[in-house]
């Protein structure tokens, strides 16, 4: 089968890196090969592949080894439950430098050094949460990432950012062959989240591909440092990323998103009961003055 | 060719403007103009506005504005171009601002010294490297005075601190480290690059704490602001002003130092060649310490006197008689300058596009040689400049702000003057079009050309160029014999 190439993304703190990594541990479970490519400078979106703390990074192995062009490709790259290969691209602490530019650098090594290699089935970016400039939205321009997963919940925010999100696929579409594939629901145990989610996702002219559920088996497994599919494959949570890992294999809807005007995503989350009508009456008024 | 009148020259800058697209067109009138001497409004063309794209403009950026203009030749002062290296490197050396001193020991003008960015510093930051090579500097070049951080566009993309940075590595060295936060793609031009070092200069020098020195402040105390010394015009203007009996204590910045710039707001005058790109410390220097300061022209005996006795009338008789003196001593030399060069100049036409203040100031030293400038135009002015310039031009003449590439060739095309002053980018194109050309950002690697010494160079130089014989070689063997043939049938 083609190399197929995908990129998940959605707000920060959502459980991407939690979900991609189960996601892949069910692909490989299946026999699939696959690589995940972390592209946020915390380094955190292999660690339960690897079982380790965070990943040496390809920016980090380059400002010790001199440049990039130093590096070799086994250097940077390391292989973990079911033969995934985990590759981080790192980037500088928090408020110094520019961790756009480490996406980028990293990404253009691993295509340069020949990381994409035939025997891939799928690779999978993993993406800090916003896309708050071009580094972040490397994985989806042209040669890269076909297919953007989001994850999303029934939270307003996440919502926002899924619908913020789209608007980036939209403005790479039109240049490349990016498409949304679609939403996968982490379940923050709203009310009829699925239906809201399912919504939303018909609005962005998706689909909702799976509703994960929440379980305190994915948190056990986290502390040892495992995918719930290493931790405890009998789980019913294992199931529910192998029902995943099978929909994403069987995927053929591929699409130019619908992005949602703020009004429109507004009315959607009054709908749910999540967004109360706006009283623009009440609009900068301070406490004291809304009790006179 | 007679001078175009002022119909023929606004009907000149219409059809030029034909080309153009409509918004280019409606963009590129507002910065043409022709002068009418009879205007009392004295209405300036549009200036200091971004650049359109694709038409070649020769602006540079913030960065060529600090590091290459105001702080590049303060020589006992290390400046860092912090970030990728071609910056510092491509700039190096080029600007031909002398100095006086052993290079590389304690002085360090023609010198690059550059943080060399790598992807990783892009990445993770500068701050470290930038410290680290501060200290570097500081064990190899020890007769450095301080240290300048010249921003390069990067730097502003990354966000690193180089204000934190500068503040702790002062200390480690014990001289004075000065952020400047001159990144390129600030502004429109390299206008607000010479803004942004003023400001440095008032925030990091005057204000330094632990900063100034003990020279004893004298009544004749005077600084020479924005002289930067190309080909030494700085020292041609001083020997004038120490001659007619003032002390100058500072050249800002050709063959300047940090000493002088901190003894300058103790001086009792400012005198201001480069309005453009030091009005701003000046005026600062007027609020702050009270210092009046008065702008100067030395180019041409009859600019050159005028401005020592403008010069002269803020202090007393002794400078006044000074003056005079100067004036007198110098004058007959000037007149068998004028009675060499003038037969050989007069009614010849120039048609300038400089910097900062060339293109009005020169305008003097042209007609005290019989010549005329039919033409002028800044890079990177702003309406003051065109204010000024307005009372130095005759009637009908063209001016021409951030002048394209295709305009101002056109202009020459039709205006044929005898001789074009501007930079090394339009040299070449003239001088193949047969049009005599000056280099007049580096004096051609001539000069100096201010004062009394400079006048009689430029004088020699504008003859050597003019009445150079290969004009007269211009035409090809092919079109000669055409031209031969031609004569044969009539």
């Amino acid at each position: 089968m083609a190399l197929r190439q995908a990129a998940i993304y959605g707000k920060g703190g959502i459980g991407k890196s939690t979900t991609t990594q189960n996601l892949v541990a069910a692909l490989a479970e299946m026999g699939k090969k696959v690589m995940i490519v972390g592209c946020d400078p915390k380094a955190d979106s292999t660690r339960l592949i690897l079982h380790s703390k965070a990943q040496t990074t390809v920016m980090h192995l380059a400002a010790d080894a001199g440049s990039v062009e130093d590096l070799e490709l086994e250097d940077v790259m390391a292989v973990g439950y079911g033969d995934v290969k985990c590759v981080e691209s790192g980037g500088p602490e928090p408020g110094v430098g520019c961790a756009g530019r480490g996406v980028i650098t990293a990404i253009n090594f691993l295509e340069e050094e020949g990381a994409y290699d035939e025997e891939l089935d799928f690779v999978f970016y993993d993406v800090l949460g916003d896309v708050v400039c071009g580094g972040f939205a490397m994985p989806i321009r042209e040669n890269k990432a076909q297919e953007i997963y989001i994850v999303v919940s029934g939270e307003m925010m996440a919502m926002f950012a899924a619908n913020n999100i789209a608007k980036g696929i939209v403005k790479y579409a039109s240049s490349g062959g990016v498409r949304l594939a679609g939403l996968i629901c982490n379940s923050r145990n709203t009310d009829r989240e699925d239906e809201l989610i399912e919504a939303l996702a018909s609005r962005l002219g998706t689909t909702m591909i799976h509703f994960v559920p929440r379980d305190n088996v994915v948190q056990h497994a986290e502390i040892r440092r495992m995918t719930c599919i290493e931790y405890d494959p009998k789980a019913k949570q294992s199931d529910e990323y192998r029902t995943l890992a099978q929909k994403v294999i069987d995927n053929e809807k591929f699409v130019v998103p619908t992005p949602l005007e703020m009004d429109d995503l507004e009315d959607l989350l009054m709908e749910f009961g999540i967004l109360e009508e706006e009283d623009e009456s009440i609009v900068g008024k301070k406490a004291d003055e809304v009790v006179a | 060719m007679t001078k175009l009148n002022k119909d023929e020259a606004q009907a000149l800058i219409q059809e030029v403007l034909e080309v153009y697209p409509e918004k280019a067109k409606e963009d590129r009138a507002k910065h043409l103009s022709v002068n009418d001497t009879s205007d009392e409004s004295q209405k300036c063309v549009t200036s200091n506005r971004k650049s359109l794209p694709g038409v070649m403009t020769i602006r540079g950026c913030a960065y060529a504005g600090s590091k290459g203009v105001v702080w590049g030749p303060i020589k006992d002062m290390i400046h860092i171009s912090h970030g990728p290296v071609g910056c510092g490197q491509y700039s190096r050396a080029g600007r031909r601002n002398y100095y006086v001193g052993t290079t590389g020991v304690d002085s360090f003008g023609t010198m690059n010294f550059t943080s060399d960015f790598q992807e990783k510093d892009i990445v993770f930051g500068g701050d470290k490297k930038l410290s680290k090579l501060i200290g570097e500097i500081d064990q190899l070049f020890p007769l450095n005075r301080g240290v300048s951080v010249q921003s390069e566009c990067p730097i502003g993309l990354i966000g690193d601190d180089i204000e934190a940075v500068s503040k702790s590595s002062s200390k480690e060295i014990g001289k004075p480290v000065i952020p400047v936060r001159c990144e390129g793609f600030r502004g429109v031009s390299q206008s607000l690059g010479h803004h942004i070092a003023n400001d440095a200069i008032r925030d990091h020098v005057f204000d330094r704490e632990g900063g100034g020195n003990d020279v004893e402040p004298g009544q004749y105390d005077v600084a020479i602001l924005g002289d930067y010394n190309i080909g030494g015009d700085a020292w041609s203007s001083r020997i004038l002003l120490e001659e007619m009996g003032l002390r100058v204590v500072a050249q800002w910045s050709g063959d300047g130092t940090l000493a002088e710039m901190e003894q300058t707001p103790k001086v009792k005058l400012n005198l201001l060649h480069c309005y453009r790109s030091m009005n701003y410390i000046s005026r600062h220097m007027e609020e702050k310490y009270g210092i009046p300061w008065v702008e100067y022209n030395f180019f041409g005996p009859t600019k050159i006197a005028e401005s020592l006795r403008k010069i002269a009338s803020y202090f007393d008789d002794s400078i006044k008689e000074g003056a005079e003196k100067v004036i007198a001593k110098y004058q007959p030399m000037m007149q068998a300058v004028i009675d060499k060069y003038k037969p050989r100049l007069e009614g010849k036409k120039v048609m300038l596009y400089v910097g900062g203040l060339r293109p009005r100031h020169v305008i003097g030293a042209y007609e005290d040689l019989g010549m005329e400038v039919v033409g002028t135009g800044y890079e990177f002015a702003h309406k003051d400049d065109y204010e000024r310039t307005n009372q130095d031009v005759g009637n009908a003449t063209l001016i021409y702000d951030d002048v394209t590439g295709f305009e101002f060739e056109e202009f020459v095309k039709r205006v044929k003057p005898d001789l074009v002053g501007s930079g090394v980018k339009e040299k070449y194109i003239f001088q193949k079009m047969g049009v005599p050309f000056r280099q007049m950002h580096s004096w051609d690697y001539s000069g100096p050309y201010h004062g009394y010494d400079g006048f009689a160079i430029f004088a020699k130089d504008m003859d050597m160029t003019l009445n150079n014989p290969c004009w007269s070689s211009m035409t090809p063997p092919w079109k000669a014999s055409e031209e031969a043939d031609k004569a044969a049938v009539a």
